[in-house]
């Protein structure tokens, strides 16, 4: 028996060797490509050209980013990415429910379903999207075949909102599905025992259960329509301008890496304290999980 | 024994990690790198140039030239070739990032017009061959727009809410307001440009999008009503859709000349050489002038295009119209790229 346990200990303390070892190259590559291109950030955003060309540290491509027209951008890109996100999880939730709720057989059917289309290029999908919506494009030509008048789809916020829903609404889903799996039937049975109507069982059970699911589901869709630019960009002929757009601009035409790496890090803080206020609403008993952000 | 393995495997991980990180940056005499802009090459040209030379050519796209400028100035990059418009050139010279090329090298350079030689961006044709050149006009539907289309006004006429469409281009796009103002399109003067900004901005609600490449979509498939656009791209267009007809605005417009050359970071100036000279052959460059729309400064090549030689487009008589040709703005130029980025932030649907 002490025979057995010492080997074991052995055993273990070897393996968390091993461990420490393979974590290495993972250790590396975050250094390098996380911590680094960080720093980098940082260095840009806090710092200016001088007109002799030369940079100092400086807070006013900070002081640039308070001037109207940016903050306005900042709230519209948090206005739709919160929009997108409660869309996703009106739509999500049902959907990850009746799949956790079925059959083993239909269920792989709808995970497939709903993961397919993403093992296509993003861009791909994209731009199959404006051959449906576009005025000339599929849908408008049916409708003006019917003698029906064209709707023009893209161009505004609606056509941006769309485009994020279709985007990230299999990252809600997904989380959300994967927690409502784990929920044991038996405490359903045993709420029904106890006289529990299907609408208690639901707001008492099954909502505070897929908490943690609803959450990473959140973060998972608000994070990325915070950021992205390229949705934006095709949904609406650059006519609806987000933070991502902005951002990329300025490493882009308009050269000015300072005002873009200094818009990058207050995002990032914008985006770190909603996720810290999400977190929030996690902890207690129902949240064994932590989020990842 | 699984330690072993493992250890093997981590080792392995490490490595071709590092091997792509070197394998990425290795390059070798026998490849050309391009960076063009988008939608300006026939592509059989690119397989036609490796099958005579046994060079292969990675080709990369930009859309603007302040995109590119961006990436030159800050990246590691290591094209060979460049095809920046004039004022972008005497912009990279100025900042001492090109080189020379060795004309004995391109001995097909004898075949660019004299019209396209010796101008201000480069005057003793020392470091540039020009690729194409155009002008910026109005691209307009005939069975949209029923009045005369002769001036900038048009790009801010209320009858045509959402059916027109800028480019997403800070200098084309400034230099429409500017026409109009009736300034130069070159000016650096504060006020003149805070104008053009103002206009801009106002013209803002009547826009449908700000797009690049994805204009002549726009147009052929009959979205759009009216747009700002360079003669090679209407060309284009018009030869897709026949209802599209191209105009230079009275009030005067840019001429521009799209010209390959070689950074100074280039790796294989030889084999940059061998790509220009064979981008100046008569029928390379009709074939290019003929697929992307643009104006060859080859008159042989234009001969060789018969009747699509002749078009109005393509070819105006230049004198007819107030042209000026962008210079590079030196110390304003963070004013223009700040005009637009505010100009572009001001959109509010």
């Amino acid at each position: 028996m002490e025979k057995t346990a010492g080997k074991r200990t052995v055993h273990s303390s070897q393996r968390q060797g091993a461990a420490k070892f393979l974590a290495l190259p993972l250790i590396i590559w975050l250094a390098v490509f996380v911590i680094v291109p960080l720093f980098l950030v940082c260095c840009y955003g806090f710092t200016a050209e001088g007109a002799d060309g030369t940079l100092h540290f400086s807070f006013e491509n900070f002081a640039r980013f308070t001037e109207p027209i940016y903050v306005k951008i900042m709230v519209r890109s948090l206005k739709i990415a919160l929009i997108s996100t409660v869309i996703c999880l009106v739509l999500g939730y049902p959907a990850a429910y009746i799949m956790s709720r079925s059959s083993s057989k239909i269920r792989t059917l709808i995970i497939l379903l709903i993961l397919m289309p993403m093992w296509m290029n993003f861009m791909l999908r994209i731009h199959a999207w404006l051959t449906l919506l576009e005025n000339g494009g599929l849908i408008n030509t049916l409708l003006a075949a019917m003698g029906l008048e064209k709707v023009e789809f893209l161009g505004s916020e609606g056509a941006v909102v769309l485009g994020m829903v279709y985007n990230f609404l299999p990252f809600m889903i997904m989380s959300i599905y994967m927690v409502l799996l784990k929920l044991d039937n038996s405490l359903l049975e045993a709420a029904y025992d106890l006289g529990a109507t299907p609408v208690q069982r639901f707001i008492k059970i099954i909502i505070p259960f897929s908490v943690p699911g609803i959450l990473s589901g959140i973060s998972m869709v608000f994070v990325p329509s915070v950021t992205t630019f390229a949705i934006s960009q095709y949904f609406s002929n650059g006519t609806v301008r987000l933070i991502g757009d902005t951002i990329e601009k300025q490493f882009g035409a308009a050269n000015n890496w300072n005002f873009g790496a200094a818009i990058s890090i207050v995002v990032m803080v914008i985006v770190m304290l909603s996720m810290f206020a999400i977190n929030k609403v996690d902890d207690g008993d129902i949240g064994e999980r932590k989020m990842i952000i | 024994m699984t330690n072993t393995i493992k250890k093997t495997i981590a080792a392995i991980l490490v490595l071709s990690t590092l091997l792509c990180v070197c394998a990425c940056s290795a390059s070798d005499d026998k490849t050309v790198r391009v960076y063009n802009w988008g939608d300006y090459i026939d592509d059989t040209v690119i397989a036609q140039f490796e099958d005579e030379t046994g060079y292969k050519v990675i080709y990369e796209k930009f859309d603007t030239n302040e995109t590119m400028y961006a990436k030159i100035a800050n990246g590691n990059t290591n094209y060979d070739v460049l095809v920046p418009s004039d004022y972008m050139i005497q912009r990279l010279i100025a900042e001492d990032m090109l080189q020379k090329i060795d004309f004995a090298n391109v001995p097909n350079f004898a075949n660019v017009g004299d019209d396209y030689k010796g101008i201000s961006y480069d005057p003793n044709d020392e470091y540039s061959v020009p690729y194409m050149w155009g002008t910026l006009g109005i691209l307009y539907n005939k069975t949209m727009v029923d009045e005369e289309v002769d001036s900038w006004e048009m790009l801010w006429n209320e009858k045509y809410k959402e059916r027109i469409f800028m480019l997403d281009s800070s200098r084309d796009s400034i230099c429409a307001a500017l026409s109009l103002l009736g300034y130069s399109i070159n000016t650096t003067d504060e006020k003149e440009l805070a104008e053009a900004k103002q206009k801009l901005i106002d013209q803002i609600p009547l826009v449908g999008g700000y797009l690049v490449d994805d204009i002549k979509d726009k147009m052929i498939g009959g979205e759009g009503a009216l747009c700002i656009a360079w003669a090679g791209d209407a060309e284009y267009c018009m030869s897709q859709n026949k209802d599209l007809e191209y105009i230079i605005p009275k009030e005067g417009s840019n001429i521009f000349f799209d010209s390959m050359c070689i950074p100074k970071t280039a790796k294989n100036k030889a084999g940059a050489e061998a790509f220009i000279n064979f981008m100046c052959k008569p029928e390379i460059s009709a074939k290019n002038a003929e697929y992307i729309g643009y104006s060859t400064p080859i008159p042989a090549a234009r001969e060789l295009m018969g009747e699509k030689g002749q078009s109005k487009a393509a070819y105006p008589d230049v004198s007819k119209y107030e042209l000026e040709i962008f210079s590079d703005a030196g110390d304003a130029n963070r004013l223009y790229d700040q005009i637009w980025t505010e100009v572009l932030a001001s959109i509010d649907n």
